[in-house]
Order: C-alpha cells, then sequence, then structure tokens
C-alpha cells in the first residue's frame, strides 16, 4: 500500500534525476527453458528446493539484503503456483520490500515478460534484472554506482553484467555449473563488453573477432575464465528496446548480442567483475549440484542452511560441514559423512551411509541404504537396502527395497521404483508421459507462436488429472507398465531425445564418468589437429606427440598411427596375460582401441598374432621344436581370442603375412616357418583356404619374397592334394 | 502492540541475516527493545505483574535467540532483564513488607487513639491476612488514584493496570533496564579506567585482532602518561588488527605491526597479552575470534599475563559444551581464498563427487579457563574461577534456560 502512494507521489514529481529513487527490480520466476524436465511439468523451477529451501528465496533473500526495494516477480509457467507460494510466505509482509507479482499466460521467453513488463508501466529508474533461480551474496552498491556514473557520463550505457572469474574445464569446455565455455572481450579501462558468445564452435577451434573491434578499441582483453552470472543492471531503455525489436527473445543470444553485433543506437553494453562475493545461476541439473555443494561449502554465506534466512527450519552444522536439523531419527549405526544437510523429522535406519547428499524434510530411509552425492527432497520413502549414486529424487517418491538408482537419475514427484529394479544412468522418470511433440529448448525458445504454452497448459491438465487419480484410487490398482520401473513401481521412463543422447551427462548432476572424459581428451587432440593442418584425419589416440605431427605427410602419419596401434595392443594382451584377463574382456578391449584407431579386424588380428609369437619367443628354449612347441601352446591359450578377429579369409591372410614378417625379422623363428604354419592350420587358426591363396598371391612375387613359400612348398602342396580329394569326394 | 511486534520482528531479522554485528551493540539494541517491550506491555492482570512481565521479555528473549544462536549476548541481556524484573518485585514486596508493617503499626495507634474504625474494614482485614495489597489498600489516606476496591476485588480488571504496584514496578524497572543500557554504553571507560594499574612504564603489551575495548583501554593507558608499546598481530582473514594499528599510531602510541604467524617468536619479548573476547562463558573460559587461543598457548609457554577485557554483558551463564563447533560461525570460505582461482579445484563434475578443496573459515576460537590470566570487567578485576560468582550476582538461575532447545546440547552428540 505504502509504495503505491509513493509510486503516485513520484509520477508528479520530474522522474529524471530524483535524489532517491527506490531500487526496483524484475525477477523471471520462470526461465523458459525445459532443461529441468520433467520435474518442471509439475512445479515451477524457482520453487524446487535448493539445499531444501525454494531457489526464488535465495534470489528474494538476496534482493532484499541487497538494498533492492521493489521486486516485480514476473509468473508465466505454473503462475499460480509461483502466486501461492509467494502468498503463504512472508515476502508479502516485509517491511520496505515490496513483493508484487505480474502474471502472464501467453509469455514464452523473457523478451516477452520485458515487452510485457514495459507495457504496465512499473518500472521508472535503473533496474536489476534477474532470473529466480539466482544464488548471490553480492553487494549491488558498487555496481549500482558504477553504472549511474557511466550513465552520467554517457547515456548509452543502458546496461551493466555481472560477470565472476571461474574457469571452464579444458576438456570439457564446460564451466563448472555446466554452461558452455563462455568468451568474452573487454575494454580493459572502460570495462566495456565489446563481444560475447556462449556458444562457440569447439569443433572448429577458432572463435572470429570484427576487425571493426580491433580497429576501434586499442586494447581488448579475451577471457574465457569469465563466468556470466545472470545479474544485469539495466536502465529502462533496455525494456523499450525490447519493445522495438519485437524479435528479441533470449536476453543473451538476442538482446546482448544484437546490441553488440548490430550497433543499435550505439547502445553500450558494460561489465562488472565480482571477486569475492558469489553469484550463479542454475541452469541445469549440473548447476544445480555445483551450486548446492556451494551452498553447504558456504561459499554463499549468509545464505546457508544454517543461517534463517529466510523462513527455513533451524539446522545445525556439526564438524566436517555437517548440517542436521534438530529433530531427526538417526540410527546410532547410521553414518553420515560430511557435507551433508538432513533435514527435520527426517529418520535415518541402521548402518545406513549418506554422504556428499542433500535429504530433505520428512524423509524415511530404511537400513544398508547407501546415498552418495544425491538430493532427495521432501517426504521421500527409500526402503532398506537401496543404493542412490548422483540422483535426484523429488516429493514423495518412494524406492522399494533393494533398488538401484544410477548416477544421473531423475525421478520426478511421486515416482516409485519397483523391487530390487535397477533404474539405469541418466533416466529421467516421471508419472507423466513425456510429450509427444519434442520441444527442443531452443524451439521453445524461438516459438513465436503460442505452441509451447499450450503443451504446458494441457500438461498441467494432465497433472491435475493425474492428482486426482492418485487420490481417488489406491496405487495397486493403477495400471503401470510393470517393465518400466519392476513391479510395483510407478511411472513412466523418459525417452532421450534424439542428438541430446549424447549430451546427458554434460549437464546431469553426476560426474563426469572417466570414458566420456578421456574421449573428450581424444577428441581435444582431433581438434588440435585440425586447425594444425587444416584437413580431416583419421581420430588419433593420446599417445601421439601432438607438436611435430603436421610435419608428416599421410603416409608417415597411418605408419605412426599403426605402430602406435600395435604397441597399445601389445600391451593389452601382455596385462592380459600378467593378470589373468578373461578372453572377453581382452577382446573388449582390443576393440575400444580399434574404435579410438579406426583400425579393421584385420590389423587387430596381425597384431595381436605378432603379441603371441613374441610371447612364444620369450619363453625359454633351448632348440627350434621347444620354440615351436611353446608357440603352439601360446596359440592354443589364445586362440579363441586371434580366431575372434578372423571373421574373413582375408584376415587370416593378413595372419599369415604377419608370420612371414616375423620369421623376416627374428632368426629363431626363420626355420621354423613352416612348423608354425602348420600348427596354425592343425589349431583351425587358419583355414587351408587361406594358405592357398596366400600362395597364389605370392606367385608373382619377387624370388627374395618366396623364400617361405618355398619352405612351406611342401605343406601346401600336402594341402592342394587334400581339397582336391575333398572336391572329388563332395562331386562323387 | 503492533509497532512492538514489529520491532522485535525487524531486529529478529537483523539479527538472522547477520546484518547486526558485534556483540556490544548487539546488546545494547537488545536492551533497548527489551525496554520497550518492557514499556509498551498492558498489565491487564493484576494477579503478578512481574510474571508478565517475565513471560514477555522471555517471549521476545527466544524469538531473538533463536534468530542467532551463536550471538551470546543477546541471551545474556534478555536475562539480565529478566534478572531485573525479578529483583524489582522482590525489592517492592520487601519495600510493601515494611512499609505495611509500619503502616498496620501506626494503624494499630490510630486505632487506638481515634476509635474511629469501620466494622467492615476490620473484619476484612481478619479475613484477608496474608494479601499485602489488601492491606494496603484498606489503609484509610490511599493516593486518589487507586481505588480502595479495585485491589481488593480482583475481578474488577480494568481498572486493575492502574495499580500503584504495577506502575512502580514497571517505573523501577525501566529506570534498572536503562541503567543496564548506561552500563553498556560505557563500560569501556570503567574498564579503561583500570589500565593505569596494569600496564607499566616501558612494558611492551601483545594484542590480536582489534577490539574497541583494548583500543580504548591502552589509549586510556597513554592518556596517564604511560609510555609502553603496543605489538599487534593482524589477526587473519578480517585483518581488523590494521585498523588497531592505524588507530593506536594516531593517538601516538608505539606500534609494531606483526603477522598472526609470528606471534610465538615475538611473545617472550611481551610482558602482557590483552585481549577483547566476545564471550566470557560460566567456566571462565572465553570465545574470542579465531587466533585468540593460539596467543594464548604461548603467553602460557611463556608464562606472560593473558588479560581479557570484557564488559559484564559479555558474561554468559551457560556452560561450553563442544565449543569449537556449536558456538562458532563459520564463514565464508572466499574471506580466505579468491573463488575464482580456485574455480578448477571445486569443479564438481569432474572426478569424485566430493570437492578436493575444503576452506574452513570459523570466525572464533574458545580459550579454556586454565589459559586466562585475569578477567577486567567494569566491575573490576576477576580471576577465572570467580566468574560463577559474578554470574549469580548478574543472573537468576530461573533464567538460565531461556529456551528448551538452548541447554540440552548433549542430545544429538556428534558422531565422530
Amino acid at each position: 500500500m505504502g509504495t503505491q502512494k509513493k509510486n503516485a507521489s513520484r509520477g508528479s514529481e520530474d522522474p529524471v534525476e530524483l535524489a532517491r529513487v527506490p531500487l526496483q527490480a524484475i525477477l523471471l520466476a520462470d526461465s523458459f527453458t525445459t532443461k529441468f524436465r520433467p520435474i518442471t511439468l509439475e512445479r515451477p523451477k524457482v520453487l524446487l528446493p535448493l539445499v531444501n529451501v525454494p531457489m526464488i528465496n535465495y534470489t528474494l533473500a538476496w534482493l532484499e539484503s541487497a538494498g533492492v526495494e521493489e521486486v516485480f516477480v514476473f509468473c508465466c509457467a505454473h503462475s499460480k503456483q509461483v502466486i501461492d507460494y509467494l502468498e503463504s510466505s512472508e515476502w508479502f509482509s516485509q517491511p520496505n520490500f515490496t513483493v508484487t507479482t505480474i502474471e502472464s499466460h501467453n509469455s514464452v521467453s523473457a523478451g516477452d515478460a520485458l515487452r510485457l513488463i514495459y507495457e504496465r508501466n512499473v518500472i521508472n529508474g535503473d533496474f536489476v534484472l534477474i532470473s529466480g533461480d539466482t544464488v548471490s551474496n553480492m553487494s549491488l552498491t558498487q555496481v549500482l554506482q558504477e553504472h549511474k556514473e557511466r550513465r552520467k557520463k554517457d547515456s548509452n550505457a543502458v546496461m551493466t553484467v555481472v560477470i565472476k572469474r571461474s574457469k571452464p574445464s579444458q576438456i570439457t569446455h564446460q564451466s563448472r555449473l555446466g554452461t558452455d565455455e563462455l568468451f568474452v572481450a573487454i575494454d580493459p579501462n572502460t570495462k566495456q563488453l565489446l563481444y560475447y558468445e556462449d556458444k562457440a564452435d569447439h569443433a572448429k577451434g577458432s572463435i572470429y573477432l570484427d576487425k571493426l573491434l580491433l580497429a576501434d578499441n586499442p586494447s581488448i582483453t579475451l577471457h574465457n575464465d569469465k563466468q556470466d552470472c545472470y545479474i544485469d543492471i539495466c536502465s529502462p531503455e533496455v525494456l523499450s528496446l525490447f519493445t522495438d525489436n519485437f524479435d528479441y527473445q533470449h536476453l543473451r543470444r538476442h538482446f546482448l548480442k544484437g546490441l553488440l553485433v548490430d550497433d543499435i543506437m550505439g547502445y553500450k553494453i558494460f561489465t562488472h567483475e565480482i571477486h569475492s562475493s558469489y553469484a550463479a545461476r542454475i541452469d541445469n541439473f549440473r548447476s544445480y549440484d555445483t551450486i548446492s555443494k556451494d551452498i553447504i561449502q558456504r561459499w554463499t554465506y549468509p545464505l546457508v542452511p544454517d543461517v534463517k534466512f529466510f523462513g527455513n527450519s533451524s539446522i545445525k552444522l556439526e564438524r566436517q560441514g555437517m548440517y542436521r536439523a534438530s529433530e531427526i531419527g538417526q540410527s546410532r549405526s547410521a553414518q553420515i559423512g560430511p557435507f551433508t544437510v538432513i533435514g527435520s523429522g527426517t529418520k535415518i535406519g541402521n548402518t545406513t551411509k549418506i554422504s556428499n547428499s542433500v535429504i530433505g524434510e520428512g524423509c524415511s530411509i530404511g537400513s544398508n541404504v547407501s546415498i552418495e552425492g544425491s538430493y532427495i527432497w521432501d517426504n521421500v520413502t527409500i526402503e532398506d537396502g537401496c543404493k542412490l549414486r548422483h540422483a535426484i529424487a523429488c516429493d514423495g517418491v518412494i524406492v522399494k527395497s533393494g533398488a538401484v538408482l544410477e548416477p544421473g537419475v531423475v525421478l520426478s514427484f511421486k515416482v516409485v521404483v519397483g523391487q530390487q529394479f535397477i533404474v539405469p544412468s541418466y533416466s529421467k522418470v516421471s508419472l507423466l508421459q513425456q510429450p509427444i511433440k519434442q520441444d527442443s529448448d531452443e524451439e521453445l525458445e524461438y516459438a513465436d507462436s503460442s505452441g509451447g504454452i499450450a503443451e504446458i497448459s494441457s500438461i498441467t491438465h494432465t497433472v491435475d488429472k493425474l492428482n486426482g487419480e492418485i487420490t481417488n484410487q489406491p496405487f495397486e490398482t493403477q495400471c503401470w507398465p510393470t517393465s518400466e520401473l519392476g513391479t510395483g513401481g510407478a511411472g513412466y521412463v523418459w525417452s532421450i531425445c534424439e542428438g541430446g543422447h549424447d549430451e546427458e551427462w554434460r549437464h546431469s548432476v553426476a560426474p563426469i564418468p572417466a570414458d566420456k572424459l578421456s574421449e573428450a581428451i581424444h577428441a581435444a587432440d582431433d581438434d588440435l589437429e585440425l586447425t594444425q593442418d587444416g584437413r580431416s584425419l583419421p581420430p588419433s589416440g593420446e599417445l601421439k606427440p601432438d607438436s611435430n605431427d603436421s610435419e608428416y605427410d599421410d603416409d608417415g602419419e597411418s605408419r605412426d598411427d599403426s605402430i602406435y596401434f600395435g604397441k597399445e595392443v601389445e600391451a593389452t594382451f601382455l596385462r592380459a596375460v600378467h593378470e589373468n584377463i578373461t578372453v572377453d574382456h581382452v577382446i573388449l578391449e582390443v576393440n575400444s582401441l580399434r574404435l579410438s584407431y579406426n583400425k579393421v579386424a584385420a590389423d587387430c588380428a596381425g597384431d595381436l598374432f605378432y603379441s603371441l609369437m613374441k610371447l612364444a619367443l620369450e619363453t625359454p628354449q633351448d632348440s627350434a621344436s621347444e620354440l615351436v612347441q611353446a608357440t603352439t601352446n601360446v596359440l592354443a591359450k589364445w586362440k579363441k581370442l586371434l580366431k575372434y578377429y578372423l571373421a574373413e579369409i582375408d584376415e587370416e591372410i593378413e595372419v599369415i603375412l604377419k608370420l612371414e614378417e616375423i620369421c623376416e625379422s627374428t632368426k629363431e623363428f626363420a626355420p621354423v616357418f613352416d612348423k608354425i604354419l602348420y600348427q596354425l592350420y592343425d589349431l583351425e587358426v587358419i583355414q587351408e583356404e587361406a594358405i592357398l591363396r596366400w600362395d597364389d598371391e605370392k606367385k608373382d612375387a619377387d624370388e627374395s619374397d618366396k623364400v617361405f613359400v618355398k619352405q612351406a612348398e611342401k605343406f601346401i602342396q600336402w594341402l592342394r592334394e587334400a581339397s582336391e580329394e575333398d572336391e572329388e569326394e563332395d562331386e562323387e | 502492540m503492533a509497532d512492538v511486534q514489529g520491532l522485535v520482528n525487524d531486529f529478529a531479522t537483523k539479527l538472522s541475516k547477520r546484518k547486526v554485528e558485534g556483540s556490544r551493540e548487539t546488546a545494547r539494541m537488545t536492551a533497548e527493545l527489551l525496554r520497550t517491550v518492557i514499556s509498551q506491555q498492558k498489565m491487564t492482570s493484576s494477579t503478578n505483574h512481574a510474571a508478565v512481565l517475565i513471560d514477555a521479555v522471555r517471549g521476545v528473549g527466544g524469538r531473538l535467540i533463536d534468530a542467532n544462536p551463536v550471538e551470546l549476548a543477546v541471551g545474556n541481556i534478555v536475562r539480565r532483564v529478566l534478572y531485573i524484573i525479578r529483583e524489582e518485585e522482590l525489592s517492592l514486596q520487601a519495600g510493601e513488607l515494611t512499609l505495611s508493617s509500619q503502616d498496620s503499626d501506626r494503624e494499630i495507634d490510630e486505632e487506638d487513639d481515634k476509635l474511629f474504625l469501620s466494622s467492615a474494614a476490620t473484619y476484612q482485614r481478619i479475613l484477608h491476612p496474608p494479601s499485602l495489597a489488601t492491606l494496603l489498600g484498606s489503609k484509610t489516606d490511599t493516593p486518589p488514584a487507586c481505588h480502595p476496591s479495585a485491589s481488593r476485588n480482583h475481578d474488577i480488571e480494568g481498572k486493575a493496570d492502574k495499580s500503584p504496584s504495577s506502575l512502580t514496578l514497571k517505573r523501577h524497572i525501566m529506570e534498572a533496564v536503562n541503567d543496564l543500557i548506561e552500563d553498556i554504553k560505557t563500560c569501556h571507560e570503567q574498564i579503561a579506567d583500570q589500565a593505569v594499574e596494569l600496564i607499566h612504564q616501558n612494558e611492551v603489551v601483545l594484542t590480536l585482532g582489534h577490539s574497541r575495548t583494548v583500543k580504548k583501554f591502552l589509549c586510556a593507558a597513554k592518556e596517564k602518561k604511560r609510555s609502553f608499546q603496543v605489538v599487534v598481530a593482524e589477526g587473519a582473514p578480517k585483518y581488523l588488527g590494521h585498523v588497531l594499528a592505524k588507530g593506536l599510531a594516531a593517538k601516538g602510541l608505539q606500534t609494531t605491526m606483526i603477522a598472526d604467524s609470528s606471534v610465538f617468536a615475538m611473545i617472550s619479548r611481551v610482558n602482557m597479552v590483552v585481549v577483547g573476547v566476545r564471550a566470557v562463558l560460566a567456566n571462565g573460559g572465553v570465545i574470542a575470534p579465531v587466533g585468540i587461543n593460539m596467543v594464548a598457548l604461548a603467553a602460557r609457554k611463556h608464562a606472560v599475563p593473558f588479560v581479557v577485557v570484557a564488559g559484564t554483558y559479555k558474561l554468559c551463564p551457560l556452560y561450553p559444551n563442544n565449543p569449537e563447533v556449536l558456538l562458532n560461525d563459520m564463514r565464508c570460505p572466499s574471506e580466505l581464498l579468491s573463488f575464482g582461482e580456485f574455480s578448477d579445484c571445486i569443479d564438481f563434475s569432474i572426478g569424485s563427487e566430493a570437492p578436493l578443496l575444503h576452506v574452513l573459515n570459523p570466525a572464533f576460537d574458545y580459550v579454556p579457563p586454565e589459559l586466562v590470566s585475569l578477567f577486567v570487567t567494569d566491575t573490576g578485576g576477576h580471576t577465572p574461577s570467580f566468574i560463577y560468582r559474578l554470574i549469580s550476582e548478574f543472573y537468576s538461575a530461573d533464567d538460565l534456560a531461556l529456551q528448551q532447545k538452548l541447554l540440552p546440547e548433549s542430545e544429538h552428540s556428534n558422531s565422530i
């Protein structure tokens, strides 16, 4: 009430340069993305608990403590839920802090939201533009002052973007928040933002700066270790810009880049870097995980669980970063590890182990459960013997005894996982069926029709219907496909849409698996080569020295490759011999090597055979016959492995050629070539056809090449006769 | 009443958001808030005014303590005010007792002399002999504000709040709380007055961090023409020692700045350690800014007197139970190191889920009573073993447990 009066009085005065304008903020309580699906189908993202407190509370608490006096909360998807929550909370009754909600049902992007706010004409000065999923403890005083001073000097400075230093991973090219690597160019003196690229194509390995940029600015610093905090100080012009350019949808992709590239009216954007304070936005599941951990590690102080910054129940911090509410039932034998938060009313059974996790309120956790790096929301039931690793379980989830949640699993509200059921990695399970129309995040953001909204409303419809169903009838009577989540399970496993599949690990709550990391390292090497000699080459391995290889010609390149591949295969094989690894596993390893070096089965067979022979040579022997015996033993033992790669005649010929090569280079083997060849035939490693074809091929060869053919002449002769006899018999 | 509630809410939010820093400021604000609460409290029931006030103060106090359980000054002041209420009630009762006995004596004389007594009054007095109020009320020359029947007839509630005893009680309490606020404001001076007796000519005094009490204490000695040296340890991670060193040098004191880590090297040349603390516990141990335990140990090793200067409002009637954790405040790691510099060490996406780099930034140290040589308070110097006596002077045993939750800290024992 008070502020409305203030508004009225302010309106009558000259709005320019008033002594004191209350600081306003626009809080977008909708991210306009689908990254948190399927959870966000049932509850808006800003109300999802972050360390047991709905996200929007972090943002509002920060805005209040930073001296913002008037906040407009823009609600779109699930607007009813957001408004209801704010009404039930105490945010509407804070002194010197007014929260006003603006509801919209047809906005599909941040651009639409800002246009709507412009129409309402409620903003009358510089304002803070923030999304409802931002966690920060920065002070706004300095950045506001800088912004105002710049505005005085240059009225075109319409926006100040808050950035923070944070190094992206060199391997995955993404920040610790799971967002893509960001390249920004900043004028070091004025802090003007000159270039902003968050969708750099790493395959290309290069970014393009406009030459004019270099001509106009005497000095530019280019950073890739900056993180965009998505906290913007804007002048009122920003809103009118959005209205003028009605195609602006996305804040960064359209508005910011639009201003930078198109140079509209000479408007300028500046940056403000924060050092000691914290600011980050929850964009995906990875940032949910990272920011939760940052909160637990107290980087966001005073927005930490044991400080009652807003309406959260009292939690005490104990040794090793363990946060526990006072009313919990914990078995004496339960082990609660470091950096764990346990909400009030939760019960934990015997010998249960919990580490690096957040457990909500009113959960009941059985005995012998192991929970690692997971986020369990309120009123979740986890029965005995379950294993959870890096999973998210929303309110009301039931995990029946013995079930296993593998890394990256997301269980939406009230999902039931059946007994002994193993939910595979990165699966997303919801009681709601996956919307058939697969809106990718991009599409929704770009969408100018109201398609996205229609979809959302239809979904909310189904939610209501579904909730009705659940309350009306007991669970058992509902017929869920038993195969999807085990017996007694309830929920649909969402299929991961095409194209998104391989990216799933990037944005999951689970740490990046080691194989993905090594793959990324390989990819990085490839990139390096690509940029060095500018043409496409077969992917090569990590052993490759990366500095000189661009000088090699094609031939040398591939020969090099082969040598490394051979060495790798040999090393793998020897390891198998020494560590008694089963043949199947060796095959798997060799296969992966084959894929990464882009080789065919024949190469594997040849190199494996070479390793076998080398092994035979290493066993102590006195005479040639003993050597043959040793070779036979080794061959007999690893026949299965070799045979796996000998599906075709060509591969068998390759083996013979390899044998020839070995005999050529090692004097021990030279005299016994025919005997080993016979053994190979005898052990059914090589078929007679292969030997015969090898013989045929060698007919036109030089005399020097025929040394071994001659040596095996008798054997081949015998084979020919035998086969002829066979044929005759066949004819009969 | 509504605006009192608003004030309480306001202060509680400030406390919970850590917007009020420093125990002196917190103590003063708490006392002022409680004064408002008492003055606004309506005396609806005449049965027991003190109980009403105690309930009101307890209610507000509980909320304030809940808002920031680590800030012990809030609880101290709440208990002090409760004690004041109890004391005033007692003294009022005692006063009434003596007064009434005098009165009755006089009355008896009057009765003897004048024989003017109505039989009804006598009858009533015989019927209600234990009630002091009735004895007072039946006095013939009562003040006009008080209707004699009001105090006698308990069912007339409306007029009861104007009874003289509630007014005097309230007035006395207000005066005492004002004294308390005055004490909090002036305790620095009282402590500083003792400086000249403790600091001798050409001595070297060491302190850590910044404490206003210590600064006043040292400056007071300087003003009394003592010439001595001060060694200031900078007090990482806040480095408030820099502020103190600057202030002392401005006052003309010979000051040496050292790093916290060189305290041990320096201590053999020091004659006395003077530090300010955050709270003094019932056993004589202290909660002090981080680093002071190290100084205390160094001082003990070299038999240097370790003097704690603290106003009595810092005196806390609680005994420490796991003080390193439960009475501590773990602050933001960014005070220790820059987030950007180490952001790759705390990247959770690679490797195991647990971060390899942990940053701990506790705000306080617990110094056990054995390491403290002397407490200098506004009531004079005391040894750690004497603290329990002081506590019984300022607090009532009934108020030690303000909340149910506060005391039984052993309930959820740590599984380490």
